[in-house]
């Protein structure tokens, strides 16, 4: 990948496009299980992004410790820390 | 950002094409202008990312006039409050400010529209915005196979974009019906640069099928979407996909302009001659004033900066040009209106409210939106019912109600950090 930088999710490596948002990041970090969701519901119900735009809040995590993010509208940035609340 | 408190004669909410049109014209009248904006770039949604590549010609010029204006670009910055005429609270990375300004202009676009059926809760269906949002922000679709569905011209759009960066799309099913696309398609005739846009568009897409009077009625799979269930006509049948990308035209947003008094008309933001709302001093320009795309945005724009930079000879140059543009705004409206059968969309199991988890059943039990949300929630999560509002005003005719900030919500850590002192006892009127 060219130009691309690490960052981690849920303390593990993944290595992203540059310009790429954190929601992309949480996404590649779960390529290899079928279901790419980030979040679960009030109810338990696993959820992905829906408006990738900074309305539906579907794609909240902790980034550098700062709670209920939205990873849609923040850039990757090197060593970035994202956790997902599952 | 690093001061607390900002002060500019013309300050521009949304950098989307209407506000960087707006600031470029604002800042060549020599003022202090800047743009707040909530996204990492400027460029809306619909040049999201254009700033880095070439690939998006008309933009171009206006990124370049824009960095050749004085105008400052505040990213990733959002206004949530309003705390006294000529001011705006904003979070930034950097914590809370504060920015005074003489005059406002409100350029905050337009989501999709989102209506609920069941399964629409699964990941992997998203907005069709939505899905090329998330390409464009570096997420690879390469093989994957996706159904493009919902209503409206953004759907071709997509469906090209997704096809280029290497998506199998499948089918493109527009809920609108032929006769009434016929009827849209010739007003677009009336204008011909529009013409050459979406004959262009079609040859990309030749090769993808586009049913009209086709939409979605449910979504299958286990822990993700594995199959849409298409209807059109009489015909029900499922069709495979990895994604499901799905909207239903767009809903301009009105909660800052809500916020701020500005009355509505049917949905958007009254404005008149020179942008100006009902608001004095507060213009706004784009789709919150009727959903009418990137040239009417554009002309907006550009005459709500001139009007607010006090040179109204330039602006009432452009009128003629956006009364054309109008014109394609109101055919759009009629082409793409939502048909009666998206009523019975939703099954009583459907959550609603996406925050809340609220069925349509729970909220049948109610008769308005101040009920329902007391009861149910619904509406009351962390999106404060940017969409559950349009599909509960959709599917139950309930009309939303005021707004009350922080029309986002603001995190207690960023408000303990980089308070202005002038805004120190409006914050803490709104923590208590």
């Amino acid at each position: 990948m060219p130009d691309a930088i690490s960052v981690t999710v849920n303390g593990t490596a993944v290595r992203v496009p540059l310009n790429s948002t954190a929601l992309v990041a949480i996404l590649m970090s779960r390529a290899s299980s079928p279901a790419r969701f980030v979040r679960r519901s009030l109810s338990g119900e696993p959820r992905g992004p829906l408006c990738a735009m900074g309305i539906c809040f579907e794609c909240r995590a902790t980034i550098n410790n700062q709670r209920h993010s939205r990873t849609c509208l923040i850039l990757c940035a090197p060593g970035m820390d994202i956790r997902t609340d599952d | 950002m690093t001061s607390a408190s900002r002060n500019f004669d013309v300050l521009i909410v949304g950098a989307g094409p209407a506000g960087m049109a707006a600031a470029c014209c604002a800042s060549e009248n020599g003022l202090r202008v800047a743009i707040v904006d909530n996204n990492p770039q400027p460029g809306g949604q619909i040049w999201r990312g254009a700033s880095q590549s070439s690939a998006v010609p008309e933009a171009a010029p206006w990124y370049k006039k824009l960095a050749a204006s004085r105008a400052q670009v505040l990213s990733g910055t959002e206004a949530y409050d309003h705390p006294a005429p000529g001011k705006l609270l904003a979070s930034s990375p950097g914590g809370v400010c504060e920015i005074s300004y003489a005059k406002l202009i409100l350029c905050t676009g337009a989501r999709e529209r989102f209506l609920p059926f069941p399964g629409w809760t699964l990941p992997n269906v998203i907005g069709a915005g939505g899905l090329q949002a998330l390409v464009k922000s570096g997420f690879s679709i390469a093989g994957k196979k996706i159904v493009v569905a919902g209503s409206g011209p953004l759907l071709l759009a997509v469906a090209a974009y997704l096809r280029e960066h290497g998506g199998d799309v499948r089918l493109i099913a527009e809920q609108s019906s032929w006769p009434r696309l016929i009827r849209f398609g010739l007003a677009l005739a009336f204008q011909k640069e529009k013409l050459a846009q979406s004959f262009a568009l079609k040859c990309q897409l030749a090769g993808i099928p586009y049913k009209a009077g086709c939409w979605p009625v449910a979504a299958e799979g286990n822990g993700r979407v594995e199959s849409v269930t298409l209807r059109s006509g009489n015909k029900t049948w499922k069709e495979a996909c990895d994604y499901l990308a799905c909207g239903f035209f767009l809903v301009p947003n009105v909660e800052l302009p809500l916020l701020l008094g500005c009355e509505l008309r049917a949905g958007f933001v009254r404005v008149d001659d020179f942008q100006q709302t009902t608001i004095p001093e507060v213009y706004c320009a784009g789709e919150p004033t009727g959903i009418g795309g990137l040239d009417l945005s554009l002309v907006e724009g550009q005459i709500a900066g001139h009007a607010a930079a006090g040179n109204r000879e330039a602006a009432r140059k452009l009128f003629r040009e956006r009364d054309r543009s109008r014109k394609f705004a109101a055919a759009l409206g009629r082409a793409f209106s939502l048909r009666d059968e998206l009523h019975s969309l939703p099954a009583d199991a459907t959550f609603i409210c996406r925050c809340e988890d609220v069925t349509l059943a729970r909220l049948r039990n109610h008769s308005c939106w101040r009920a329902a949300k007391l009861q149910t929630r619904c509406g009351m999560g962390s999106c404060q019912g940017r969409i559950c509002g349009p599909a509960v005003e959709f599917l139950l005719g309930w009309k939303p109600e005021s707004v009350r900030p922080p029309i986002y919500p603001v995190s207690v850590s960023s408000l303990a950090k980089n308070i202005s002192i002038e805004s120190q006892s409006s914050l803490q009127e709104e923590l208590r």
